[in-house]
């Protein structure tokens, strides 16, 4: 399949900070995509360079073969980018800003049909003549992802879309970027719910200081990384050790829970009987399969 | 996929958004600087009408009006793109912009059209303000034209660059106080620079208001304090230099694609 998205070596510095360091990768069309990472992994800045925010400061990015700094103009027609941040022009109404985005991308009133189609699939009807200053966050995020979406570009890239919104515009979200990417539509997708990139994701590649950790499908990342775990919670302070005995066993810490990593079923019984040896209660005790939330925390460094 | 007709439209659609974007306040955009531009003419010439003669045969009041109606069209084409850009930088809503295949060129065209149509109606409405209470006669039409269209495009180019440049409003305010306000004052609107001691004189003739002032004030009464053709050639001059730098600064991504 021909790749939609690639980058070559890409790297991005502020002074001596290394936003992006020699990143490449190639994201086929009709993908789902998503990219997860930390805060200040460099997911945002791969997102800018893509769109022409901000310029690489070495290597090549291109867009269904265009490359985004020789030939912006077309690579820009091709991609749509949902921004993080909530931003809107206060001047206007949702569907002015609508036909302005589109207008900027040369297309005409012949584009108003499509322009509707847009606000109705993204339930926007009742807000159409709405001034966006008088929007909820969360109409103003449907707003953000109708305006990345007016010139019907083949590449549509989310940042962060569901950040702060409600679960049940969330799940509305998801199934309308779902329907996109059915439709042939390319998806690249940055989150930080990571349920959100494994119900919707077909592959991922997971940021740390600017470099790709892991880079596959999802269900290979799930396979691969799939194990048994044991979920404690103990009546515990934070100051004190865990025994000895059961430092052996690999662990992360989540929500104030410890997730044990089980090679086997024996292991359950040594972790309580070590536990209970050192006076450490246990409050609640269930066994969970991998998620990509387990693998994103061991391959970021968050492991103990 | 990106043709000539694609470039039009886009071109003519942030035209379109930036003359709205006035138009919505036009209270504060067109309404507010006539107020002022005819206040500044009632109380000057109420008091100097009857004192002062700086052209043979043209009254204080007459002489006074194409510097206003000037002083306000350079204002507030300045205005125009200075805070269109400074306030989409502050609100974010600049990405929208440059998420487009708009180029540099395409931004700076319509940038600096929106400018002077501001510039130029609210020039219009002071003027049309202007003569219900004095004839005012327009001796060569064309080099007024050619002065305002000058003028108010070297200050819509001024006005990009502050809107590039600034970060926030308060460097915004200060670029128009300490150098759009004093260069508009010292131009020889209210007076003749042949009234000034010999070194203001010279120090007034750095100044490419006075030109672009002195060469509007040509068009209504054929007099001016230098000759209209020098003063063109300084205004073009600057309006070149400034636009070269607007579309440097623009085809570079200085401050707005880092």
């Amino acid at each position: 399949m021909k790749p939609a998205i690639v980058y070559q070596n890409v790297k991005k510095h502020y002074g001596s900070v290394k936003a992006v360091n020699g990143i490449t990768l190639s994201i086929p069309e009709g993908e789902f995509f998503g990219l997860l990472g930390p805060n200040g992994a460099g997911k945002s800045t791969m997102i800018n360079m893509l769109g022409g925010l901000s310029n690489p400061s070495s290597g090549k990015i291109s867009v269904m073969g265009q490359d985004v700094q020789k030939n912006y103009q077309e690579a820009r027609h091709l991609v749509g980018i949902v921004p993080q941040e909530l931003v809107f022009d206060p001047f206007f109404n949702v569907r002015e800003m609508l036909r302005f985005q589109a207008g900027y991308f040369g297309k005409g009133r012949e584009n108003d049909k499509w322009v509707d189609e847009v606000i109705d699939r993204l339930d926007l009807r009742d807000k159409a003549a709405t001034n966006m200053r008088m929007l909820s966050g969360g109409m103003k995020r449907r707003a953000l992802i109708a305006q990345a979406l007016v010139h019907r570009p083949p590449v549509i890239v989310l940042d962060e879309p569901t950040a702060g919104v409600d679960v049940e515009l969330r799940q509305k979200l998801w199934s309308f970027i779902k329907e996109l990417n059915k439709e042939g539509h390319t998806i690249v997708l940055t989150t930080h719910y990571l349920e959100e990139a494994e119900a919707l994701c077909n592959s991922v590649a997971m940021l740390r200081a600017g470099k790709i950790v892991v880079l596959d499908t999802t269900k290979n990342l799930l396979k691969k990384f799939s194990t048994k775990n044991l979920m404690l919670r103990l009546n515990f302070r934070a100051e004190k050790k865990l025994p000895k005995i059961i430092e052996r066993f690999s662990y992360t810490e989540l929500d104030g829970a410890f997730i044990f990593e089980l090679k086997k079923i024996t292991d359950i019984a040594e972790i309580t009987e070590a536990l209970k040896k050192s006076k450490v209660e246990i409050i609640d005790m269930q066994t969970v399969d991998t998620d990509l939330e387990s693998v994103f925390l061991k391959l970021t460094g968050n492991k103990k | 996929m990106v043709t000539l007709k694609t470039q039009i439209i886009g071109t003519w659609t942030l035209l379109k958004k930036e003359l709205l974007r006035f138009w919505r306040v036009v209270f504060q955009t067109v309404a507010a600087p006539v107020i002022t531009g005819i206040l500044y003419l009632l109380i000057f010439s109420h008091v100097l009408d009857s004192r002062l003669e700086v052209y043979e045969g043209v009254a204080y009041t007459a002489f006074l009006i194409p510097g206003l109606i000037m002083m306000s069209l350079l204002q507030n084409a300045f205005s125009n793109s200075s805070s269109s850009l400074i306030q989409s930088k502050v609100m974010g809503n600049i990405v929208f912009l440059l998420l487009t295949p708009l180029s540099y060129l395409q931004l700076f065209f319509a940038f600096l059209m929106a400018s002077i149509a501001r510039g130029l109606f609210v020039g219009i409405c002071i003027y049309l303000i202007s003569i219900i209470y004095i004839d005012l006669p327009i001796e060569h039409p064309w080099i007024l034209l050619l002065f305002a269209l000058l003028g108010g495009g070297l200050m819509g180019a001024f006005g990009i660059i502050a809107g590039v440049w600034c970060d926030r409003f308060d460097q915004m305010a200060a670029f128009g106080n300490f150098v759009i306000m004093p260069l508009s004052m010292l131009s020889g609107v209210f007076y003749s620079i042949h009234s000034l001691p010999p070194i203001w004189q010279k120090i007034s003739q750095l100044n490419p208001f006075f030109y672009m002032i002195d060469g509007f004030r040509f068009g209504f009464f054929g007099k001016s304090d230098v000759s209209p053709y020098f003063s063109l050639v300084i205004v073009v001059l600057f309006f070149i230099a400034l636009s070269f730098i607007t579309i440097r600064m623009l085809k570079s991504g200085f401050k707005l694609r880092n």
